[in-house]
């Protein structure tokens, strides 16, 4: 934008057809500051650290991650015979308490936009930011790193107590630690962006959670009971994709050997967080408040 | 300054706001006067970019509010004491709200010394009565200490300290010369503060005036006369060429600010007054003559109305 914001206008501003008198005009002794995307998100840290829902879903994410990740591994160690375990990835056990936990995520993404419609804060704060893709953009950056450092600590916490219980395990590779730390703490924290855009769609945190969920379960549990052959295609798709296998797949353990392999359930994640956050600022910008 | 030319606010057939255009000036209390459903709310949505206009434009000092660089520190606005997260704590409300603007933290304690919530500023804002809330709504519209105030039924929960503050609030921030954009459906509460009227009804602009002017155009101003010898009393008015009025109750009324010259003809003529006392017909009735075609939702107060249940006993 070309022309100059400054405030403080001591006469009519200039488009107003007949110059009227001279008013008085209130200066603030506050200075003026231009605000940035930066301002928005401090706004935003301070709003997601301030309210007991953010402890509550983390901590029961944390709980459910580190408890499950670790008492299966106990599990495990406790109850395999000898040689039993030497195929396999001990950072594959961690799986149970992610896929658990990513419901916390979810609910935290869902929250994070949803519940401001819920209470009205939403008005408050498009009234202090009036630029509302900066709101949502803030939104998305402070929530992911939260979300991402959260996971990251858990799952990296899980992973070294995991090999260091199973010994009898095989040492798993580079690539295999970096998926089973990095890559599932990217994947779950983009789900849980997902989840947030989807909250600024729908604006209702329950009919949000329930959109979520369901995207994370239905496919596995349909496809469970699709028992004609005439829909194998079908079914084989749902169980490649559903969000828990494509979860696995950063163990080295899908249901499938065809499918999404490698760092692929990552770009799947990226693209369809990416074509949503796309929609939800469509829809900010042009609904009401 | 706030402008607005021909906004206009339709859902779908139903017409919210209809073409209003008046302009909001800055150094006085500008009242926004409607019944319930008038389109108060939308209008002041629309001004803050919340709604979008289906029709027409507003700018805030020649500028869309959603272009505004530091918009807190041109408009704070109450819009309504629920727009808060009841698990935030006032104080954190508050500061990602300064945050938002880059207001200094220190900011934030002095609006909640202004509006007296320092005592519970670390408590949950869902613990907050009405009037806390409404208080914190103002701190949060004072935070940028901007040059545009607004303030959607700011009295709403107010006991009458809170009513009190809150009038006096709102004539030193205009004197400040400051804009101070204030809404009710109290025309009496009005008549206390602003300096300037806007009425709507239906989302059309009835009136755009100053508030000296619509008193005195709408009031009835009269005085009051009892006295023990009325058969006296009405002929000497009468030879004085004032018409009198008798109501039922065995007073009288006259129709203008006559009430000195009333009480020198009583003198005069040695007749005994009991009452003698200047009335203004109220400015809530002058309002709701205004506005009655535009109220939106009746009461049955007709009398001949149908009895309760008439339709089912006679079904």
């Amino acid at each position: 934008m070309s022309t100059p914001q400054t405030p403080a206008p001591q006469t009519a501003p200039a488009w107003q057809g007949a110059p009227g008198p001279a008013y008085p005009s209130y200066t603030s002794p506050i200075p003026v500051v231009r605000t940035h995307l930066g301002h928005a998100i401090g706004s935003e840290w301070t709003k997601i650290r301030s309210v007991r829902s953010t402890m509550w879903t983390l901590g029961v994410f944390v709980l459910l991650v580190v408890g499950i990740g670790l008492a299966t591994a106990a599990l495990v160690a406790a109850n395999a015979g000898e040689g039993e375990l030497s195929g396999e990835n001990p950072l594959s056990f961690g799986f149970f308490g992610l896929l658990l936990g990513s419901m916390c995520i979810i609910t935290l993404g869902v929250l994070t936009t949803a519940s401001e419609y819920g209470t009205g804060m939403i008005r408050t704060t498009m009234v202090a930011c009036p630029s509302r893709g900066r709101v949502l953009a803030a939104k998305g950056v402070v929530f992911f790193l939260v979300a991402f450092v959260v996971t990251l600590v858990s799952a990296v916490l899980v992973a070294m107590v995991d090999v260091a219980l199973l010994p009898d395990a095989r040492e798993p590779s580079g690539s295999e630690w970096l998926k089973g730390t990095l890559g599932v703490s990217l994947y779950i924290a983009l789900l849980g962006l997902l989840s947030l855009a989807v909250g600024s769609v729908i604006r209702h945190s329950a009919g949000a959670i329930t959109i979520m969920i369901g995207l994370v379960l239905a496919p596995l549990v349909i496809a469970l009971f699709m028992f004609s052959s005439s829909l194998e295609d079908l079914r084989q798709a749902l169980f490649e994709y559903s969000i828990p296998n494509q979860l696995s797949v950063f163990y080295s353990t899908s249901l499938t050997e065809t499918g999404p392999s490698g760092w692929d359930p990552l770009w799947i994640a990226l693209g369809v967080t990416a074509a949503a956050f796309a929609g939800a600022f469509t829809l900010l910008e042009k609904r009401d408040v | 300054m706030i402008e607005l030319e021909g906004l206009t606010k339709r859902y779908g057939e139903k017409v919210a706001v209809d073409n209003l255009t008046f302009t909001v000036r800055p150094g006085i209390v500008t009242g926004f006067l409607g019944p319930n459903g008038a389109g108060k709310s939308t209008t002041m949505r629309m001004m803050l970019g919340l709604d979008r206009p289906t029709a027409g434009d507003v700018r805030i000092d020649g500028q869309h509010y959603d272009r505004l660089k530091d918009p807190l520190k041109y408009i704070g606005a109450l819009l309504d004491a629920k727009a808060v997260h009841g698990g935030r704590s006032a104080f954190n409300h508050l500061l990602c709200l300064a945050q938002s603007n880059g207001i200094p933290r220190s900011r934030v304690h002095e609006v909640l010394d202004t509006v007296g919530l320092t005592a519970v500023a670390k408590k949950k804002a869902k613990g907050f009565s009405l009037g806390m809330g409404q208080r914190l709504g103002i701190a949060g519209a004072l935070l940028g200490d901007p040059r545009i105030l607004m303030f959607d039924e700011p009295v709403n929960g107010l006991d009458p300290e809170g009513i009190h503050w809150i009038r006096n609030l709102m004539k030193s921030l205009a004197a400040q010369g400051r804009t101070v954009f204030v809404s009710s459906h109290l025309m009496s509460e009005m008549a206390l503060t602003a300096d300037h009227l806007v009425v709507i009804g239906q989302g059309r602009l009835l009136a755009d005036t100053s508030m000296a002017d619509f008193i005195a155009r709408n009031s009835r101003s009269y005085v009051r006369i009892r006295t023990p010898q009325r058969e006296r009393l009405l002929d000497v008015l009468h030879a004085a060429g004032i018409t009198v009025v008798e109501t039922g109750n065995g007073t009288l009324e006259v129709d203008g600010d006559k009430s000195e010259a009333i009480g020198e003809l009583a003198a005069q003529h040695q007749i005994v007054l009991h009452e003698l006392s200047p009335q203004q017909a109220s400015l809530e009735e002058a309002f709701m003559q205004l506005t009655a075609e535009s109220v939106e939702y009746h009461a049955h107060t007709d009398p001949a109305a149908q009895q309760w249940g008439d339709s089912w006993r006679r079904g």
